[in-house]
């Protein structure tokens, strides 16, 4: 199975049912994760940026309930899209 | 509890296809039997072929009448895409909500206009598999086992119709829930994607319509589009059932046109706890995922979700109580939300954490001098669960819990200093008796 990548229209997204709140994920990835007064995560709904894309993946492979994955930036009406996060080559 | 009576307040005209109203529930003195539906509205008018009746539908403009007001030829569209004898369609007569019972008269009043409902449902999206799903206490249960074989015996329904019994839960009727308690699990919701209408009873796409969206239905396939807009508005066509809980106790279900006035619909200057007696404050609109407005603001708009969008209501399953003016906003919708936090089927943290911490919340509110904390608590908690769950359960009760911080706001102060208003502290809004449990799910 491949894995959706994270791109400038990515965002991270959990299964609220599968979710046991490990906290894994907000201990990789606090600049976009965080974690409720009950242990859930309560995430960024920006796009994933492109720095922390590494962190991101690892956030979702490394999920013990398998509940974290990416899903694309619902596109609202009306609303200006994100500009798309510059690709700089990866080292 | 009290069972509903229905109105027959109404204009009795209304000969077969004629415009007035009601339209789905039959004229006072005759009852919903095959023989007298068969006189009134003749057989189930099949198109032939699937599809057909999907363009009627987007051309009435139809939406679902369970409450979300999903527009209905789009759910037909999607399954009817599905390969051909793998669709399903369910009528969803589930009403866990404890305050409506406009399912339950439709059912008990006029069965044959549901069932041919779900009959030309079937046809247009080529199902081959019909499930009516029916709350179990409900009075008409026992009926429509007899209805439906007087109508196999007559050899009106091309699919036969299931029966299912749905456990008397508030979130029964939720789709997803519906379509795992159909398979034979619990009825509790999952996580979109997949949609039911992509994989649900069965892992089958499955068209789940609202019992009364089925008998709106019916009534189009016969009368057409035009006939189905000569009431409503042009945005919101139609007619709707509505549960009107009055604030002397009395319940009534009613069908009204969309459109119409709240103060006609509730006669909110009329009902004031005995004549003379002092105005109601606030009215529930939209049941217990519902919003409190003050009675003032809700008696200048109109049954309709354009009108009530902008103050953040919804008219959903048609619910509107009075709250009568000896109770106080704050214990009713305290013990509502403790109900409702009892009702989460506790599979998303969010909501098995937060709802009990909001419901908490709530219940001291209700009481007097509350903690001077516990508005920060419910402003935290509420921001905390909405849109955290994968079903509506926790927006909806945020929704009633905001509108009773707004609406009852001069209450929270009484009860800052320790009074409240209440005169009564008799329950108003039902809530079935005995704590929910964790079982009972199937």
């Amino acid at each position: 199975m491949t894995m959706p990548k994270p791109n400038g229209n990515t965002r991270l997204a959990v299964n609220p049912i599968a979710c046991s709140g490990h906290g894994l994920c907000a201990e990789l990835l606090p600049e976009l994760i965080s974690l409720d007064e009950w242990g859930y995560p309560v995430i960024d709904a920006q796009p994933v940026p492109w720095r922390l894309r590494r962190l991101a993946r690892r956030a979702v492979t490394d999920c013990p309930a398998l509940a974290l994955r990416f899903s694309p930036v619902p596109e609202r009406a009306g609303q200006a899209r994100p500009a798309p996060s510059r690709r700089v080559p990866s080292a | 509890m009290n069972p509903a009576t229905v109105s027959t307040a109404l204009p009795p005209q209304n000969r077969a296809g004629g415009a007035g109203l009601p339209r789905l529930l039959p004229p006072a003195g005759e009852n919903g039997d095959l023989a007298s539906h068969l006189g009134r509205r003749g057989p189930v008018p099949y198109r032939g072929r699937a599809q057909a009746l999907i363009g009627d539908l987007r051309l009435a403009g139809l939406a679902g009448r369970g409450g979300a007001a999903f527009p209905a030829y789009r759910k037909l569209e999607a399954v009817a895409a599905a390969p051909a004898g793998r669709a399903i369609v369910v009528g969803n007569g589930a009403e866990g909500e404890p305050a409506s019972h406009k399912d339950e008269a439709l059912l008990l009043l006029a069965p044959h206009l549901v069932l041919d409902g779900l009959q030309l449902a079937a046809e247009a999206v080529g199902a081959t598999r019909a499930v009516l799903y029916v709350r179990r206490p409900v009075r008409a249960r026992a009926r429509l086992d007899v209805q439906v074989s007087e109508r196999d015996a007559r050899g009106l329904d091309r699919v036969a119709v299931e029966l299912v019994s749905a456990p008397d839960r508030f979130l029964a009727g939720q789709e997803s829930a519906l379509a795992s308690l159909v398979s034979g699990g619990a009825a509790v919701p999952r996580f979109a994607p997949p949609r039911v209408f992509e994989r649900g009873v069965d892992g089958r796409p499955t068209l789940v319509q609202n019992v009364e969206t089925l008998a709106h239905l019916a009534l189009i396939a016969r009368y057409g589009p035009a006939w189905f807009r000569a009431v409503g508005t042009p945005d919101e066509p139609g007619s709707m059932l509505c549960t009107l809980r009055q604030a002397d106790g009395s319940v009534t279900v009613t069908e009204a046109a969309i459109g119409i006035s709240l103060q006609a619909l509730l006669r909110t200057d009329s009902i004031a706890g005995g004549s003379g007696g002092p105005s109601p404050l606030a009215i529930l609109v939209g049941g217990y995922h519902g919003t409190w407005l003050p009675a003032g603001q809700a008696s200048g708009l109109t049954l309709s979700n354009a009108a009530l969008r902008p103050v953040g209501a919804l008219a959903g399953a048609g619910v509107l109580a009075t709250l009568p003016a000896d109770r106080c906003g704050l214990v009713e919708t305290a013990r509502v939300v403790r109900y409702l936090a009892l009702e989460s089927a506790g599979q998303c943290g969010p909501c098995l954490n937060g709802l009990p911490s909001i419901a908490a919340a709530m219940a001291e509110l209700a009481a007097p001098r509350p903690s001077p904390r516990v508005l920060d608590d419910l402003s935290r908690w509420t921001g905390l669960v909405e849109g955290r769950g994968a079903c509506h359960h926790p927006d909806g009760t945020v929704r009633l819990v905001r509108s009773s911080l707004r609406v009852f706001a001069a209450e929270i102060r009484h009860h800052q200093w320790g009074c409240c208003s209440a005169a009564s502290f008799a329950p108003f809004l039902p809530v079935p008796a005995g704590p929910s449990s964790d079982e009972d799910w199937s």
